[in-house]
């Protein structure tokens, strides 16, 4: 029998080990585990103040097999600019350079960082996975935070909109930009395979569901992740500038709900989710629009 | 006699010395932001990159705090790395400052001194890289172009020696000496390659080809973080042996001597001796030197390492004499000169019980004139 993608994808050396001190159903391990797989051993990850400062472990303990720089809050695609310059001059040209880090520190603290190492084309991976507040911190607002979700600095639920991360590193015009899901793992680990392969600064922007920061059943994760994609809240797809232009794509997974009669009811997302136990039927229609303006704004890509 | 040349004597500014000497010092990374007045070191760095005359990346930064994290995590893969800023650029990297002490990053930065507003100000002042002292970089004042170009040099051989392993600064005053020409020798590459070979690291570093796996900076509980804190304490007192075989080393390669952790002047046979940072001191020598009265009774010492600081030094010359005088070009609101602090807690801590007198002069490029220094010495001295 002819070996597919799956079995390729389960035989990887696992470079995420057990033991780590990640919460249950944490969604970002599980996909920091298809990220390294697809990356194999010659990775260096960058980490800034973020949730996996904690669960790689505590000294002199690791749960990762790879190299690993822990560094302040917003800083981390600076340092891994100066990692990769450095490699290269000692003449080692084939290392990954994988910034992996929260919405907290690439979308908000680190913006700026990470829109000045697009800017000048980094050859290094950016990925940030979004679990929609700052969850190491004990579950704060971020700019990545829906509306209407409670946080402990927005008690009420959130007022404003989502930042539009994916989107605003697809106008810095790098060379590959996607957005993936903790959980479609398959997707993401062909993702990140290709970016591998790809020179300059690339993007992935992975939806992270989290068990203690949303208030769901820890054995809910994937569950909620394919929700966020079924709804059409989270839309899965990639960019890679070629010398023909952008090749913008819709990913498998997504491609049924460019369709808003095919979507499930947003409704039966949130309410999996103690977050969005009070929302309002106004913070609900935030989120439509949200959802709404996204797709529209991708219909102009694929046009 | 003729002597061997050792390298070409130019008349250049203090930014172009500090320049010279991390392009001698043969960096594999830069990372740097314009500041004023630091920002002909970048202009001169990123000229020299573009026009092949410099071999090194150059990585033009959005932001001062990203030029201090791209030069650690470069170090950190084994490259050897410099960056320059001033003042509110020194600050805003403040936090990565800290992180590179404790990454035992051996980086050298040039920091050209300047004041910190508001009100908007770009001339000199020490309290910038003072804000820094606690920070765990090894901090030298220069005095002059010459002693910039040399400290530079001399930074990289004390800040990657295996005993240290540790970031240090370079700072002088800006315009003072960033924008003024003076003579300055720029040594020969092939004597200074000889004296400084590249960075050799003693450690594993980020780069899987080369080392094993190694998670850096990831939690430590309290026993641990003390281990790792109390290093770099024994660090800093490694480095002061260091700079001194160092700064001896470097009068044999060159011919040149600026002190080590200090240098004395006129420091014998006197009752009073002032003490002060970097080009502060050599003012107030040039102003003992002018007034056969006052080199009757006063010398100085200049401060060129002040962390770590030269505690035995100043309270060996302290027990020789009456006064002390010490002149800040800083200040600690609530609290005084910064540097008289130091002095005073020294002499304390070696049961000498000279008297110090504190002088704050020259703040916000504030001149600091020959009359000033006699007035001020002539008050104590009366």
């Amino acid at each position: 029998m002819t070996k597919t993608i799956y079995d390729e994808l389960i035989e990887r050396e696992d470079l995420v080990l057990p033991g780590n001190t990640s919460c249950p159903g944490c969604g970002s391990i599980l996909a920091l585990r298809y990220v390294l797989k697809a990356l194999g051993k010659d990775t260096i990850i960058v980490i800034p103040a973020s949730c996996s400062s904690v669960y790689q472990a505590i000294f002199p303990y690791s749960s990762i097999k790879v190299h690993i720089f822990n560094t302040a809050f917003a800083s981390a695609a600076a340092v891994a600019s100066g990692l990769k310059h450095a490699l290269v001059a000692k003449g080692y040209d084939d290392v990954n350079v994988l910034v992996w880090g929260g919405d907290g520190g690439l979308i908000d603290i680190g913006f700026a960082t990470v829109s000045g190492a697009a800017e000048r084309n980094e050859d290094i991976i950016v990925a940030v996975y979004d679990n929609e507040a700052y969850m190491n911190t004990g579950i704060q607002r971020s700019g990545s935070t829906p509306p209407g979700a409670i946080t402990t600095t927005t008690y009420a639920g959130k007022s404003e909109e989502k930042k539009p991360m994916p989107y605003l590193m697809l106008l810095h015009g790098v060379p590959y930009v996607a957005t993936a899901s903790s959980g479609y793992p398959l997707d993401l680990y062909q993702k990140v395979k290709k970016a591998r392969n790809i020179h300059g600064f690339r993007f992935l922007h992975i939806f992270a569901p989290c068990p203690p920061g949303w208030r769901f059943d820890d054995s809910k994760t994937v569950t909620v992740a394919k929700l966020a994609v079924e709804t059409g809240y989270w839309i899965l797809w990639e960019a890679e500038q070629t010398d023909h232009g952008l090749n913008f794509s819709i990913s498998g997974p997504s491609r049924p709900y460019i369709d808003p009669a095919r979507r499930k009811p947003l409704e039966d997302y949130l309410m999996l989710q103690g977050r969005f136990r009070n929302i309002s039927p106004e913070k609900i229609n935030l989120i439509k629009k949200y959802i709404d303006n996204q797709w529209e704004f991708i219909k102009r890509f694929l046009e | 006699m003729i002597t061997e040349s050792k390298g070409t004597v130019k008349v250049i500014t203090g930014n172009a010395a500090a320049a010279w000497g991390a392009r001698l010092s043969r960096p594999d990374v830069i990372a740097a932001y314009p500041i004023t007045p630091q920002t002909t070191i970048v202009e001169t760095l990123a000229r020299w990159v573009d026009t092949g005359e410099l071999k090194a990346h150059m990585i033009r930064v959005e932001s001062e705090h990203s030029a201090m994290a791209a030069v650690m995590g470069a170090s950190a893969a084994g490259a050897r790395t410099y960056t320059a800023t001033s003042s509110q650029g020194l600050l805003y990297m403040a936090e990565m400052i800290s992180w590179a002490a404790g990454a035992r990053t051996p980086i050298v930065m040039s920091v050209v001194d300047r004041a910190l507003g508001p009100p908007w100000n770009i001339w000199s002042e020490h309290t910038d890289a003072l804000m820094l002292r606690d920070s765990g970089w090894i901090l030298f004042w220069a005095a002059n172009n010459q002693e910039v170009l040399d400290s530079v040099i001399q930074a990289y051989k004390i800040a990657e020696h295996k005993e240290v392993i540790l970031p240090a600064m370079v700072m002088h005053d800006g315009f003072i000496l960033s924008h003024t020409t003076m003579p300055v020798e720029i040594p020969k590459q092939e004597l200074v390659d000889e004296f400084l070979p590249p960075y050799d690291p003693p450690h594993y570093v980020m780069n899987p080809k080369v080392s094993p796996p190694i998670t850096f900076g990831n939690i430590a509980l309290p026993a641990d973080y003390v281990k790792f804190r109390l290093s770099i304490e024994k660090a800093m007192k490694n480095a002061k042996k260091i700079i001194k075989k160092v700064a001896a080393e470097f009068k044999e390669f060159f011919g040149r001597w600026h002190g080590d952790l200090v240098s004395y002047y006129n420091t014998e046979g006197v009752d009073t001796i002032v003490i002060a940072l970097g080009n502060v001191a050599e003012q107030v020598e040039a102003t003992i030197d002018s007034s056969k009265e006052l080199k009757k009774r006063a010398g100085v010492v200049k401060v060129r390492a002040f962390r770590p600081f030269p505690k035995e030094e100043i309270a060996n010359i302290a027990r020789k004499v009456s006064n002390i005088v010490v002149i800040d070009r800083d200040i600690s609101f609530g609290w005084g000169g910064i540097l008289a602090g130091e002095v005073r807690a020294t002499l304390h801590e070696f049961r000498v019980d000279t008297p110090v007198y504190s002088k704050i002069m020259g703040i916000g490029g504030d001149e600091i004139l020959p009359e000033h220094i006699e007035k001020s010495l002539n008050e104590i001295l009366r």
